[in-house]
């Protein structure tokens, strides 16, 4: 693999430039978070060139944005955003991915790690088996062709007023789980024979359940408005996506988008970055069809989010209003949104892609839950299987530098090829039983591949994002028991 | 039997997994890519030809067509799992694919699956059509 040889500036110690001019074609830098150390992982993929490659989108403003987590992806680097104007920018659904609004979302719980460890076994077969996972699972949920319509454009609405979840959780889910400016008539029909059977499944790959505990308060004060009170205190995590529906969205609009390019003349270095006007016919079209795929991802999460309370209140012997489990909030880390941004000291509004990249909204911000308003919006950040995650707040510099965004995970660092070939499914089950972590997986083979050793450590990417003040550390939890696809 | 020639190679991608596809002709460059993405979803040697599928797809260029091939057989195995493992490519002309598909239906007690494949991407997509070779990175 060729490493990155072009120009490369530093701002500061968190900070590095790509110039305008390392490529004819750039309409603006790009922009690195990232330390010394992972600058050299990062410079030896081709992580970098697909931050210039972004950079030649029309209509995109500040820099095209790579997140200390970011990593080789397909068209856009994974851990990337672009903010475009909406006036005279393009939206790209590879800027999104395949798995439209991929994201987490955590439950606090009233439990402590002694009332949970002595059933930790119970627990992560009652989590595996009261929630469909793995590759072909189908869900538990039946939907008529019609109901299908219904949850594109509700959301997780719709799992709650089918009984999945409380009312409140609404309240605390990005875009309540439903965002606006749906039209289900832009999903196509096989996007919707992919999604019907699998709405309430986990999934395969990195998606997973986790069973953590807190190991770390860094904001006391943010974090009791969260409901993470104590070291020790139990905490449920869910990481998921579209599943099939949200995969043939994003292929069925890149295709459409490679025709469009012709009709508009736009040329992109990577064909995968192919895109619309955000104003043109295919541009919104894919904007009302991907806000669908996001809503059934939303519906999706709310449902298994009831399902894990239901396996944690049998096996704990706990009524729900005893054992907490209220949702502290969900991210979606692959979107994009219409957002009102200051560019240039003048507001604009954009078409703000994050492809593993989380919003990151500062306090008092009017798109956050009341509720934390004055602690800024929480942030999500799975760590991999084995190592810790996080809870961060939005600050008012992501506002400024970064369209108010952040990291989204650990970021891959090893390719699944070669993670396999240092350990095994067996080993990697292993260690991290020694570690006294209970897992269930379905395929033993896609354990391996989701192996610590695959990825950064996501504990130096936090700090790169907090230290950069790109975010703001407030709580950490470490896993007690993983429930894999 | 013994084959001389490779059907196909995994190339390293961090987050994902690529293949090269050779053949004789490109339409059997067309049929080892497809032979590739299932072999990542699961071991072949254990899949039966006991189901068929006619797939026919017509696109604008050869790039568009090698995307959609492999995405349409994502899609069957999504909506029927069905995993396939023999790829007759009836028509390769003028952007137009026709091929009668073989393999069977995921059963569990068989059949292990490995990786998912979500999709097949258009990042580093190559079809050389005078080595009859193909390339393809996959979302996973």
């Amino acid at each position: 693999m060729s490493r990155w040889s072009g120009k490369l500036e530093k701002i500061d110690e968190y900070r590095w430039r790509i110039p305008q001019s390392y490529k004819p074609g750039m309409r603006v830098p790009g922009l690195i978070y990232a330390d010394e150390d992972m600058l050299q992982h990062i410079m030896e993929e081709k992580a970098l060139e697909q931050v210039a490659n972004v950079a030649f989108l029309p209509g995109i403003v500040g820099n095209s944005l790579a997140m200390p987590d970011i990593h080789w992806g397909y068209g856009f680097a994974i851990g990337g955003v672009a903010a475009m104007g909406v006036s005279d920018g393009v939206v790209s659904p590879g800027g999104v991915g395949f798995d439209i609004n991929c994201g987490v979302r955590i439950m606090r719980t009233n439990l402590m790690r002694e009332e949970v460890s002595p059933r930790i076994k119970e627990l992560v077969d009652a989590l595996y088996n009261n929630v469909p996972s793995g590759l072909g699972s189908e869900g538990k949920i039946r939907l008529r062709a019609k109901e299908i319509d219904e949850v594109l454009v509700k959301g997780s609405r719709w799992a709650v007023e089918h009984g999945y979840g409380r009312p409140e959780d609404l309240e605390t889910t990005e875009e309540r789980g439903e965002i606006a400016g749906t039209d289900p008539a832009r999903v196509s029909g096989k996007a919707r024979e992919r999604g019907a059977p699998q709405l309430g499944t986990l999934g395969s790959g990195n998606h997973f359940l986790e069973v953590a505990v807190v190991d770390e308060i860094y904001e006391p004060d943010i974090a009791n408005v969260l409901g993470i009170n104590q070291s020790g205190q139990v905490m449920l995590l869910v990481h998921c996506g579209s599943r099939g529906l949200g995969h043939q969205v994003a292929d069925d609009y890149i295709r459409e988008m490679v025709r469009a390019m012709q009709k508009y003349g736009i040329e992109v270095p990577d064909r995968q970055l192919a895109c619309a006007p955000v104003k043109s016919p295919e541009g919104q079209a894919y904007l009302a069809a991907m806000r669908c795929a996001a809503n059934y991802a939303w519906a999706n999460r709310q449902c298994i989010t009831h399902w894990v309370r239901e396996a944690f209140c049998r096996v704990m012997g706990k009524g729900e209003a005893d054992a907490g489990l209220e949702l502290i909030y969900d991210v979606t880390h692959n979107i994009a949104k219409i957002e009102e941004h200051e560019v240039n000291g003048h507001r604009e509004t954009l078409c703000v892609h994050r492809k593993g990249a989380t919003r990151a909204f500062p306090a008092g911000h009017p798109d956050i839950p009341e509720k934390y308003a004055k602690v800024g919006q929480p942030i999500l950040i799975p760590g991999d299987m084995g190592r810790v995650s996080y809870v961060l707040a939005g600050t008012e510099r992501a506002m400024k530098e970064t369209f108010g965004s952040t990291c989204h995970g650990a970021g891959r660092m090893k390719s699944r090829a070669a993670a396999k070939k240092y350990v095994s499914g067996r080993d990697v089950l292993m260690a991290m039983e020694a570690r006294g972590i209970a897992v269930r997986a379905g395929s033993l083979s896609g354990l391996a591949e989701e192996a610590s050793e695959a990825y950064k450590d996501v504990n130096d990417v936090v700090r790169v994002a907090h230290n950069a003040g790109i975010s703001k550390k407030v709580a950490r939890t470490r896993p007690i028991a993983v429930v894999k696809g | 039997m013994i084959r001389l020639v490779k059907r196909f190679e995994f190339i390293e991608h961090t987050a994902d997994v690529g293949l090269v596809a050779y053949g004789k002709t490109l339409a059997e460059a067309y049929a080892n890519a497809a032979y590739g993405m299932f072999s990542i979803i699961t071991e072949l040697d254990k899949v039966r030809t006991t189901e068929s599928r006619r797939v026919e797809i017509s696109e604008e260029d050869w790039e568009g067509l090698l995307f959609e091939w492999l995405n349409h057989l994502v899609y069957l195995f999504d909506v029927e799992m069905l995993i396939f493992k023999e790829f007759e490519i009836i028509e390769l002309d003028g952007y137009r694919l026709q091929a009668t598909c073989r393999g069977e239906k995921y059963d569990p007690s068989r059949h292990q699956l490995k990786l998912g494949v979500k999709s097949a991407t258009y990042h580093m997509l190559k079809v050389d059509t005078e080595k009859h070779q193909v390339q393809v990175i996959f979302d996973v």
